[in-house]
């Protein structure tokens, strides 16, 4: 066991996974660039830790960073982020990623228009009462690594290439020897009975839930015995011989979109798009570029090795041919052939069928949404709580505007604030062009009685979700939020509303 | 937001949670009593438990402090390691080594006046099962399956039925259980006789595969099969008799190296120092945010429990940041012949049948297949295994008559601790019984009804 005095090596601290600790904030702007960090804030520290009392709060969030991580950079501006938005709007522009937290509306309509020319990530963050939000805006986000939880693998076995049939050709599957034939991988038996199948039924593949069945009877009928694993893999896996062949609809929209028409101009992402919709019309005939990794089975080590060696060298063939229309992409739009590198063609042909590309609409154009589909979430039993919150979210910075202070501040007048609260959200709706939607009553007496108040736990959620995003956003790993994710601290709740 | 930049009086300090807690709403629990001293009076009542003082222990113990908690308690065997300073955010490099929860403690107590943690630094089977009648929330913060049923199993001990089977509301030890994996996690309530407890959904968690010996001796194919041979085969052949330890730097070097001879000799790629790490220690991948998001939720739920002041979640939240931020509540139900949140299991007796005759009925009985019980009643030790000091005291009343030894009532509710199959492993577990003898008058009759 290690003792105290012990300094850290930067791999082992990380050694689950590099991550970044992110602060849930408080009324803060909070930037990331790198590995630095700045924050800007004028207020002073007048609440929970009593240690920093009366210091500016940007500053003692900063020491608190670095003395969590002292590989960490972290700056702070004296400045509320209202004057600094609109004084010095390019102070912004040398950041990746701005982080907005309890920004009112006003403020974070001007602060959204400057991280958008500048193609800056913004990430609002808004905790109030037992609700709150985070919202992502950014023109578009690609991802390549997507890492879904469950995706069906990449085996071919609808369409199996010459390599792979002449291995499964090479084995008998009625090899004699009971070792061998419970050791012969699921792969190589599925290959060769599809194409018995296919020779008994006019060249077609099993496609009716009835020939389905079949097929499975015809797996089972060349088992030796009941407990052979392999075959019992086999059977589980055999509706992957029927797997539609081609591309799912997602990346066929992709593929299509008018940002595969590329210029000089063109990230290096839609430059890979661009080379995949020729690999796909030539070389890969209607199909991506093959993963080339297989899931563990049942197998001799012998067999299994081979396999997994097909596999490897089917996909680097077809790296390879895609690595050759890049580069004639880049020569094609003036840029350098070499200018983008192996390694990234390779984690995209590896990563082609989970490509995904998130476009936000800006907060400006979140204001005026389409009513119809607005019109669904108040409807639906499931959203309709979600879209009441949104609703006085946005109707509390209204009020706040015209009474200089939140509904619901003073005891005393918490009466008077539920109807103005009311007639606000009203205007907001109809803005929204929502007519005759109407809020809940509760919902809003709830907002009321919030006060604006931030509950140390709901701002440790939205916190946490914030970070979450920001994690997935600045890696372009997994996939960010696609909407505004509405918080409901009452039953928990939640949703994100696409607006 | 709300707070003006305001003196450091207690009122200024708490305003914006007396928000929620002095004023009435509609959306409110049922006993909720507004008022501007309730946060004082949670305050001063309320005693907390959090079990685990790691990834989500941390930010557990932060969590409720800041939301009017004063008494809590943080229980934790585990040391400091470097690898946990990343997420586990109360620690520092000069903690590496020390307890966990003595660490945690102190640091939430520096930073937030008023609140007092007392940490435990001890295996939660250490505490007798009165320690923790004391709380009113037991709150988890824990990695492991064994460890969440061990203390549910305790805390739906507590649990009173009365003579119609119905659960003693006021007898119900409610938990918050949290979990992490990544970017997926769980945030649930517990109240033993109205939610399902661990144990009624005990499906939700299935048993981690492993892989056939035969593989890994025979047929490696994966990296993983390599390491697993070196660690659980390998080893003992060349170590015979000296305990593998995983926290050995050493000890992983020669598991590693085995394991990529092994790999080589296979054609097998793939091994490297951080997979064998992974796969011999079973790490379960941890990031800083999924525990924030998942610890929040707990200690939201803990407070609205306590003061009343909103609705609670019904009662199982799952979160899923690998494609957006999803978050789904599913209302589970009880399942009423649950063994650990039921009634008990009943076990009928004669009035002739001794103690040691009763605990080898518990070893043989299809439903319990306890083994070497020890047995309680009321908090009376009846009869224990261990310690030794403990066992000899107890032993003579093993030759007794259970009728003698229960004061002669028709029934009685007596608590059993020992191992036991959950999940396919064997587990410490404590299991409540229903004893009845055979042919005494009122055996319908329980006597928790007296104590309701």
């Amino acid at each position: 066991m290690a003792t105290a005095g012990v300094v850290a090596e930067p791999k082992t601290k990380y050694d689950r996974q590099l991550r970044k600790r992110v602060f849930d904030g408080e009324s803060i702007v909070f930037i990331i660039l790198r590995k630095s960090f700045s924050f800007v804030n004028l207020r002073l520290v007048s609440n929970v830790d009593e240690g920093c009392l009366g210091q500016p709060r940007a500053k003692s969030i900063c020491s608190f960073l670095q003395e969590l991580n002292d590989a960490v950079k972290a700056k702070f501006v004296e400045e509320t982020p209202a004057t600094l938005i609109d004084t010095n709007p390019s102070f912004f522009s040398q950041f990746t990623v701005v982080i907005a937290t309890q920004l009112p509306e006003s403020s974070l309509l001007k602060l959204d228009d400057i991280c958008r020319k500048a193609d800056i990530v913004l990430v609002a963050a808004r905790s109030y009462g037992l609700t709150g939000l985070v919202r992502v805006s950014v023109k578009e986000h690609c991802v390549i690594e997507s890492k879904p939880d469950h995706f069906l693998d990449d085996l071919r076995l609808h369409n199996p290439w010459a390599e792979l049939k002449q291995f499964a050709k090479s084995i008998d599957i009625n090899d004699k020897d009971p070792v061998v034939h419970k050791h012969t991988p699921y792969i190589v038996i599925l290959v060769r009975l599809a194409e018995k199948w296919a020779d008994a039924h006019d060249g077609n593949l099993p496609s009716t839930r009835q020939e389905k069945r079949e097929f499975k009877d015809l797996i089972r009928a060349h088992m030796l015995n009941v407990d052979e694993e392999n075959y019992k893999e086999a059977v589980e896996s055999s509706y992957k011989v029927s797997v539609t062949p081609g591309i799912s609809d997602e990346v066929r929209q992709i593929i299509d979109d008018n940002s595969a028409e590329v210029n000089s101009s063109s990230s290096d992402f839609w430059i890979l798009v661009a080379a995949l919709k020729e690999f796909v019309a030539n070389e890969g005939n209607g199909e991506l570029p093959l993963e080339g990794t297989i899931p563990d089975m049942t197998s001799l080590t012998e067999y299994y090795v081979s396999l997994q060696k097909i596999y490897q060298a089917k996909a680097e063939a077809d790296c390879l041919a895609m690595e050759h229309r890049v580069k004639d992409t880049l020569k094609r739009i003036g840029r350098d052939p070499d200018s983008i590198s192996r390694a990234y063609i390779k984690t995209f042909c590896k990563n082609a069928r989970k490509l995904r590309v998130c476009r936000y609409r800006s907060i400006e154009e979140e204001f005026s949404p389409i009513v119809s589909e607005v019109q669904r979430y108040f409807t639906d039993e499931d959203y309709s709580y979600a879209m009441n919150f949104y609703i006085l979210l946005r109707a509390v910075d209204r009020l706040a505007a015209n009474y200089s202070r939140l509904p619901g501040i003073f005891d005393s007048e918490i009466d008077e604030d539920i109807p103005r609260l009311k007639t606000v959200a009203a205007s907001v709706l109809s803005e929204m062009g929502l007519i005759g939607a109407s809020l809940s009553e509760d919902l809003i007496t709830e907002m009321c009685r919030f006060g604006g108040a931030e509950i140390h736990p709901v701002a440790a959620f939205i916190g946490g979700v914030a970070s979450q995003e920001v994690i997935k956003l600045v890696t372009k790993q997994f996939v960010p939020l696609r909407g505004t994710f509405i918080f409901n601290g009452i039953d928990l709740k939640s949703q994100v509303l696409v607006l | 937001m709300a707070t003006p930049d305001a003196q450091p009086t207690e009122p200024a300090r708490w305003r914006d949670l007396d928000m929620l807690l002095s004023r009435p709403g509609n959306l409110v629990a049922a006993s909720f009593d507004p008022s501007p001293t309730l946060r004082d009076e949670i305050g001063s009542f309320a005693e907390v438990l959090v079990v685990g003082a790691g990834g989500l222990g941390c930010e557990l113990l932060k969590d409720l402090a800041l939301s009017g908690f004063k008494n809590l308690h943080v229980i934790d065997m585990d040391t400091i390691d470097v690898s946990n300073l990343n997420r586990q955010f109360l620690f520092r490099v000069q903690d590496v080594g020390k307890s966990k929860a003595q660490v945690a403690a102190k640091r939430v107590m520096e930073r937030v006046s008023g609140v007092n943690i007392k940490p435990h630094f001890c295996r939660i089977e250490d505490k007798e099962i009165e320690f923790y009648s004391q709380f009113h929330i037991i709150v988890l913060g824990l990695d492991s399956i064994e460890a969440r049923s061990y203390i549910n199993s305790v805390a739906c001990g507590f649990l009173e039925y009365d003579s119609n089977d119905n659960p003693i509301p006021e007898t119900a030890k409610p938990m918050v259980d949290g979990g992490t994996e990544g970017f997926k996690g769980h945030a649930r309530v517990i109240i033993p006789g109205t939610t399902p407890c661990f144990e009624c959904n005990i499906w939700l968690f299935p048993p981690q595969v492993k892989f056939p010996l035969c593989t890994l001796a025979e047929t490696p194919r994966t990296a993983a099969h390599c390491i697993e041979y070196a660690h659980l085969i390998k080893w003992d052949e060349v170590h015979p008799g000296k305990p593998f330890d995983a926290d050995d730097a050493e000890h992983m070097q020669w598991i590693y190296s085995e394991a990529l001879k092994r790999a080589e000799l296979f054609g097998i790629s793939g091994v490297t120092y951080s997979l064998t790490q992974g796969v011999v220690k079973n790490i379960i991948p941890a990031i800083a945010s999924t525990n924030a998001i998942i610890s929040a939720a707990c200690a939201l739920e803990a407070f609205k429990l306590f003061s009343g002041c909103s609705k609670t979640v019904s009662n199982y939240l799952t979160y899923n940041g690998l494609e957006g931020t999803h978050i789904k509540v599913t209302e589970f139900v009880r399942d009423k012949d649950c063994l650990v949140c039921g009634p008990g299991t009943l076990i009928e007796l004669d009035t002739s049948a001794t103690l040691s005759q009763f605990i080898k009925m518990l070893e043989e009985h299809p439903n319990l297949r306890i083994s070497k019980a020890s047995v309680t009643h009321e908090g009376n030790n009846l009869y224990m295994q261990s310690p030794e000091v403990l066992e000899q005291m107890t032993r003579p009343n093993l030759s007794v008559p259970m009728f003698e030894l229960l004061k002669e009532v028709p029934c009685a509710t007596v608590h059993a601790t020992g191992m036991a199959e959950n999940n396919g492993k064997k587990v410490s577990s404590l299991r409540k019984l229903r004893v009845a003898f055979k042919g005494v008058i009122g055996d319908s009759k329980m006597d928790t009804t007296e104590s309701s």
